[in-house]
């Protein structure tokens, strides 16, 4: 029970079907990886999962721990557990990170209550050393004026503060340099254990070398392919996607 | 920071909307005419000159034609025959909380006003419809020889300096409602500060309309002396009646040569009020006056506050957030006359507008060519948080000459669903996302006002957007 399981999902945006048929279990615990081509659907479904109302489900279910989530406001699943690491994380001007982290831990607590500052700041300034994040960083605003690296390592941040139950990681490794990518990939496998499933998307194997999945699922045209062990994503990477296109067709 | 005790400042003030009944004492009935003004200032006992200049000003406000060439046609539905125009007690402002009127008492109690007093505040008075029920400044900044007293006791025990600078920066005729309120003002603040007097903590003064049908018409001079330091801080609520209310008060400042004034107002008036407002400051030799002004709330606001920098080097500066949510249309905005060199003046101007909200920036600077070392900064940005909301801005920036400099930059933003998509993803709700990126809007203008306003800004801000959003 304890798992993200995604159950033959349809996805649309306007008329258009993306994701058709998908099946997916992540069991807590796990690292899995989906690869796939541009446009096979990938981003799509990281947004699906999280709610994004421009995304209509049209069938299927993803359930978390065995509870239907398709009903709920993007926030309650997020409450719920589920975490996006955006591939594009947005700027919210004026806002600092130290005010956004702190609304959304105060978002989870019971109502009326509120997490203690000098708590709040400890655990943040724990979590910011790991990501080698400078403390200035507290007081600028959220993802104003960041470099993309700076960016991404926000995300895995947050991800640190919030806890989730299932992390879902979209193209973290887009516009990473080599150095921005270890400590990002660090940061995500320190989080890594049994109380955490995560879903690692990807287009190239080169992020899978510092985040080795337990699980690999090729991805196109909105359905999973084929699924295997790491040693999969070493496969696509040396025969490129046309392999498995063909051997589909 | 001491969180708690700001919490305990932001107490229960849901936007003011409650009444309890009052006996009147004083009432001048609903419509104006000349035996108005002659019923108001016999129950205010004031003298002769005044009677005067309330006539006076009455006929240039029947003469002057409604603004709407330029200005909202809301204006239009304005019934001035439908107004009571003076509603009073009859009591004298009491110095003591005690000896106000329980119904009164119950109310700036509600609101929070006797425990911000005695948390940070040198001075307070409290008007209740047409009349201060409270009036105290701190002995020992009494004693120092400011003077903090309502309009009437102004131009009663103090005339030497009330009749020389009232109706001076504003005249009658400024415009439609100036004059309005030149013919019926009452209540409001009179404050000077001696030479060299440096007012550590703010003086406040709360409006409070509790009255239907009425007109609030208070009138407000400050004159600091030479080298002499205030700050002024004005609240303003109303309770929600089904029929129109006005307000339309006139703000006088005078800066002297070196002094510093700085008028923060945050109202919060319910969205049946009209709110039709002028503010102006004359700044002397090397003063400086800053309008910080926080607009939430009405039905129509139409405010610009001024600044004419009549001395060298004076400088000017305006700070203004507008709230505009449904129904509602803010037309603030600020004025800017540069009448000596080296004069600068900074005009901050944000905008939000939510639902069929309406905001509009209308700004005025003025540099004449043979001044030098002029400079303006004018910013103003909007933020639109529907699709439906509506912002204009009308700059009018006339800076000539060669030895000025002026700067003006403009921005319309929208909050999109996918930044507040972001936030509902770290386990914000909408309304939560919503008024975190209002907040975050405003942010830097908000730390500009005092700790106690900023914490209360952001609250009603949060219980704007509340209301707005599913």
């Amino acid at each position: 029970m304890s798992s993200l399981k995604i159950q033959d999902l349809h996805v649309r945006i306007g008329e258009k079907e993306i994701i058709r048929g998908l099946t997916l279990e992540i069991p807590k615990g796990e690292v899995h990886a989906i690869m796939g081509p541009n446009g096979s659907g990938k981003s799509t479904l990281s947004k699906a999962i999280g709610g994004h109302p421009d995304y209509t489900i049209t069938s299927g279910d993803i359930l978390v721990d065995g509870e239907s989530i398709l009903g709920m406001e993007p926030d309650e699943r997020a409450r719920k557990g589920v975490f996006l690491a955006f591939q594009y994380p947005m700027e919210i001007p004026g806002v600092s990170n130290a005010n956004f982290l702190r609304a959304a831990l105060n978002a989870r607590q019971p109502e009326g209550e509120e997490i203690e500052a000098v708590d709040f700041y400890e655990h943040l300034y724990e979590e910011m050393d790991k990501l080698e994040i400078r403390r200035e960083f507290t007081s600028r605003a959220v993802n104003e004026g960041f470099s993309g690296g700076e960016k991404k390592r926000n995300e895995i941040l947050q991800m640190a503060m919030l806890k989730p139950k299932y992390a879902i990681l979209d193209e973290t490794d887009s516009g990473l340099d080599i150095d921005a990518l270890k400590i990002v990939s660090q940061g995500v496998n320190a989080q890594r254990g049994p109380e955490l499933g995560s879903l690692v998307i990807t287009h190239y194997q080169r992020l899978l070398d510092y985040i080795v999945p337990d699980v690999v699922h090729v991805m196109v045209d909105g359905r999973i392919v084929r699924t295997g062990p790491k040693e999969l994503a070493l496969e696509l990477e040396e025969k490129g996607y046309d392999f498995i296109k063909d051997a589909i067709a | 920071m001491p969180t708690e005790e700001l919490n305990q400042l932001a107490i229960d003030r849901t936007r003011g909307d409650f009444r309890y009944d009052v006996q009147y004492q004083y009432d001048a009935g609903t419509g104006l005419t000349h035996q108005t003004i002659d019923y108001i200032v016999d129950a205010k006992g004031e003298p002769d000159w005044i009677r005067d200049w309330r006539h006076k000003a009455l006929d240039v406000f029947l003469s002057k034609p409604m603004p709407t060439h330029w200005a909202s046609k809301d204006l239009e539905n304005i019934v001035f025959d439908n107004i009571r125009y003076y509603l009073a007690g009859g009591q004298k402002p009491s110095r003591s909380w005690e000896d106000v009127p329980e119904d009164m008492k119950r109310t700036f109690e509600r609101l929070g006003i006797p425990e911000q007093e005695r948390k940070f505040l040198a001075g307070v008075e409290a008007q209740f419809d047409s009349e201060a029920v409270y009036s105290n400044i701190k002995k020992a900044v009494g004693e120092q020889g400011v003077i903090f007293v309502g309009s009437t006791d102004g131009l009663k025990n103090h005339p030497e300096i009330f009749r020389k600078w009232f109706g001076k920066v504003i005249p009658t005729g400024d415009n439609k409602f100036s004059a309005l309120n030149s013919a019926v003002f009452s209540g409001g603040s009179f404050i000077y500060v001696p030479p060299g007097v440096k007012v550590k903590h703010p003086l406040q003064a709360y409006f409070r309309i509790n009255a239907e049908n009425f007109g609030q018409f208070e009138r407000t001079l400050i004159i600091a002396d030479e080298g002499s330091e205030v700050m002024y801080m004005e609240g303003c609520t109303a309770p929600k009646f089904e029929t129109a209310t006005l307000h339309s008060a006139v703000v006088e400042l005078v800066a002297l040569k070196g002094a510093k004034i700085q008028y923060v107002t945050v109202q919060n008036w319910s969205p049946n009020v009209f709110n039709l407002v002028t503010k102006r400051a004359i700044a002397h030799e090397e003063a400086e006056v800053k309008w910080i002004d926080c607009n939430i709330g009405s039905r129509l606001t139409m405010k610009y506050p001024g600044v004419v920098l009549k001395g060298r080097k004076a400088r000017g500066e305006v700070v203004s957030i507008a709230l505009a949510n449904d129904g509602q249309h803010q037309d603030t905005g600020a004025k800017m006359i540069h009448a000596a060199d080296e004069t600068t003046s900074n005009i901050v101007s944000k905008s939000i507008s939510i639902g069929k909200g309406r905001a509009t920036y209308r700004g005025l600077v003025h540099v004449p060519k043979h001044l030098k070392g002029c400079k303006n900064n004018t910013e103003c940005d909007a933020l639109l948080i529907n699709s439906t909301a509506r912002t204009d801005t009308y700059p009018a920036i006339t800076v000539r000459g060669t030895g000025n400099a002026c700067q003006h930059e403009a921005s319309v933003s929208q909050i999109s669903a996918e930044q507040i998509f972001y936030m509902q993803q770290r386990g914000l709700t909408e309304a939560q996302a919503m008024s975190l990126s209002v907040n975050g809007f405003v942010n830097d203008l908000v730390r500009q006002f005092p700790m106690e306003y900023s914490v209360e800004l952001k609250r009603l801000i949060d219980l704007e957007m509340e209301g707005s959003v599913g």
